[in-house]
């Protein structure tokens, strides 16, 4: 009986969106997933070691994540993403992520899939060039796709669903983490952050657990000419949850090139509620953190207490 | 603001706010504002207002546009391109509106791509009587314009070291500059074109048969504005240096958008799609600088530029595959000039000695 094929998955960037689709898709082929582990430090120092000092933390957690499994895989799992639609593109790192890790892993072969629209290269149209690359059947493909896709549809309902019960039910004070899945997930970077709120008995409301399409749309009451499709989704949520917050933090990764601008125009545009912009390096210690948000928090509690005195 | 005169303000990159006003001038026929050559200043006040860790060019072009409304103008024009610079022109406008100065912000590319139809569009919007064969003419007559500054400035690059009385190049090239204001019409460009250009090849040269020669790649700022840069090129030039750099103004709005499959296939097994922005046209100049025996490279970027960053892995290993070296520089706000010089001094130095080093060896073989 044939080996089966080893794929290893980073679990850093864009794994916290698809997760479903990938590891569905894959199960599905009969290819057996390695995972790498939550981040720690090692992976974040070795990370850092292969990539340039200029990149963004989580591109440089990216890069310790593939170095973590390498050794244990067949195929190391890394797609290519451009845009969507005209308007809708992607931080030009997804675009260049693939050749990177192909150029700074030479000897590993880089599993991969395209997604080009405006140059016809749609989602389903790479799942099968990936699978055929894999050597299956072509209706196993198509089959797979569509189960993984439904698969990850249900997920994304249920948590937006369970997110709503959650937000109309509890009464403690709300906050909106408006960050990018893979910085508000991570052991190292997000983490502790929401850790810390829940301790002090804070509601963290995730602002990419909304319906995309619909965040989409509202975006555009904020900004207009935005262009990048994963920013669009989180400042669409923060027009979409607007009323039933009491404050709203930001999680960059320095120096990430599209939160240098989208929360810049986000922190002068709204009004309405206090705001906290949180940029963290591979260099961040834990107590500046917890006084920033520590003294955030006591301004949102007088300002609650202070309106409930007033209505 | 009432009903006063229009007058309209745009970044600065190089020499083409040249062609770019004489174009407004002509076409739109309002009063422009040529932005001032760049200062400590510009680049103080800019980056007092931007966002933290911004690129560069964005700090700058605050900083135009501050100094531009400060001189009176109340027409802002601001452009668009792959990466974070597509969304530069809505960001500056909420700044400069929240610093409460009263302006009309013009963004030539809200939505698509740049194409002399979507320009003629937004210029109709200004002016309600402007021709589309007027519009048509001096298009093509600025962008003659900007190629034949490039040819010469190219020339410059290449020959400027050799010219046996120093500096006489730039003065030819800054007369030709500064009589192109008075342009009119197609031949009386094409006349001054061939006078200054007769001018600049009479001059002579003393080049050497084995003279050394750099490339300059880099994101498209940083590589065309030389304060941002420190004036490298020039530094480069003093040294006896043929300089070749490929990024152009015309090249980013013309050559770019027809020959995408061409470059990613220039850039051969190094990349397989496109990195964005100009990442990939900067692999396969480094590509084609190693190919063609180039002693060096210099790549030029802001701080944390995106699509550059993401092209250095690949430009290192073209690096130890050609054996060429590159110059990683990066600019910020707060980049010193000395640093910057400083390390072009060791780079030339470096090169210098491979260069000797090799010819040695090629004689004892």
């Amino acid at each position: 009986m044939a080996k089966l094929d080893i794929i290893g998955i980073p679990r850093a960037l864009l794994y916290y969106k698809y997760r479903y689709l990938w590891e569905c898709f894959f199960k599905e082929l009969g290819c057996h997933i390695l995972l790498s582990p939550e981040t720690n430090k090692e992976i974040m120092d070795q990370g850092i070691n292969h990539s340039i000092d200029e990149s963004c933390l989580s591109a440089k957690i990216y890069m310790g994540h593939i170095y973590a499994i390498i050794n244990q895989v067949d195929y190391i799992f890394v797609p290519r993403f451009c845009n969507f639609a005209r308007q809708e593109t992607v931080c030009t790192k997804f675009n260049a992520l693939y050749d990177i890790v192909r150029n700074t892993f030479p000897h590993k072969e880089v599993l991969h899939y395209n997604v080009d629209v405006l140059k016809r290269n749609g989602e389903l149209k790479g799942f099968i060039k990936m699978g055929l690359a894999l050597k299956k059947n072509f209706f196993l493909i198509v089959k797979a796709y569509i189960k993984a896709k439904l698969k990850q549809k249900h997920h994304d309902k249920l948590a937006h669903k369970q997110q709503a019960d959650l937000i109309n039910n509890e009464s403690c004070l709300k906050m909106l983490i408006v960050a990018h899945p893979y910085n508000r997930y991570d052991k190292l970077v997000g983490f502790p952050i929401i850790k810390y709120l829940m301790e002090n008995n804070i509601m963290p409301v995730y602002a990419d657990i909304v319906d995309h399409k619909v965040a989409r749309q509202r975006s555009l009451n904020i900004s207009k000419t935005l262009h990048w499709t994963y920013s669009k989704e989180l400042i669409g949520a923060i027009d979409y949850y607007q009323d039933k917050i009491d404050g709203i933090i930001f999680i960059s990764t320095f120096p990430c090139g599209p939160d240098s601008l989208v929360n810049e125009l986000c922190l002068r545009k709204i009004k309405y509620v206090p705001m906290l912009n949180l940029v963290l390096d591979e260099l961040q210690g834990e107590a500046g953190l917890h006084t920033r948000l520590e003294s955030f928090i006591d301004i949102i509690k007088i300002r609650k207490n202070k309106q409930e005195a007033v209505s | 603001m009432n009903k006063t005169a229009k007058v309209l303000s745009f970044p600065r990159l190089g020499n083409y706010h040249i062609p770019i006003a004489f174009f407004v001038r002509k076409v739109l026929q309002v009063e422009v504002l040529e932005p001032l050559p760049m200062t400590r200043r510009t680049l103080e006040v800019g980056a007092k207002y931007s966002p933290e860790f911004v690129c560069v060019p964005f700090k700058y072009n605050l900083g135009n546009f501050i100094e531009a409304l400060e001189r009176g103008a109340n027409v802002l024009v601001q452009a668009g391109g792959g990466c974070r610079f597509g969304y530069y022109a809505e960001v500056q406008e909420q700044i400069l509106r929240d610093l409460g100065y009263q302006f009309e912000f013009i963004n030539i590319v809200p939505t698509a791509k740049i194409t002399p139809w979507s320009i003629y569009k937004k210029f109709k919007e200004i002016n309600y009587n402007l021709n589309i064969l007027r519009f048509i003419y001096y298009f093509y007559l600025v962008f003659r314009m900007t190629k034949m500054m490039e040819s010469m400035e190219k020339y410059i690059r290449e020959n400027g070291g050799f010219a046996t009385k120093e500096k006489s190049l730039i003065t030819i090239y800054q007369q030709f500059l500064t009589s192109l204001n008075t342009t009119n019409s197609w031949s009386d460009l094409k006349r001054k074109y061939l006078r200054y250009n007769r001018l600049l090849k009479a001059i002579e040269l003393d080049k050497p048969s084995d003279y050394l020669k750099i490339g300059i790649i880099g994101e498209l700022y940083t590589a065309m504005e030389p304060f941002s840069n420190c004036d490298i090129e020039t530094n480069l030039i003093s040294k006896k240096i043929a300089v070749t750099r490929l990024t152009t103004v015309t090249y980013l709005v013309f050559d770019k958008l027809r020959n995408r499959r061409q470059i990613i296939n220039a850039a051969g097994q190094y990349a397989t799609y496109s990195l964005g922005a100009d990442g990939t046209d900067n692999i396969a100049r480094a590509k084609y600088f190693g190919e063609h025996g180039y002693d060096g490279i210099i790549h030029t970027k802001p701080f944390a530029c995106t699509p550059e960053v993401d092209a250095m892995p690949i430009l290192q290993k073209i690096s130890r595959d050609y054996n060429i070296p590159i110059l990683y520089l990066s600019f910020d706000a707060q980049t010193s000039e000395e640093g910057i010089l400083t390390r072009i001094e060791a780079f030339y130095d470096m090169v210098k000695m491979r260069r000797d080093r090799n010819e040695k060896g090629l004689f004892r073989s």
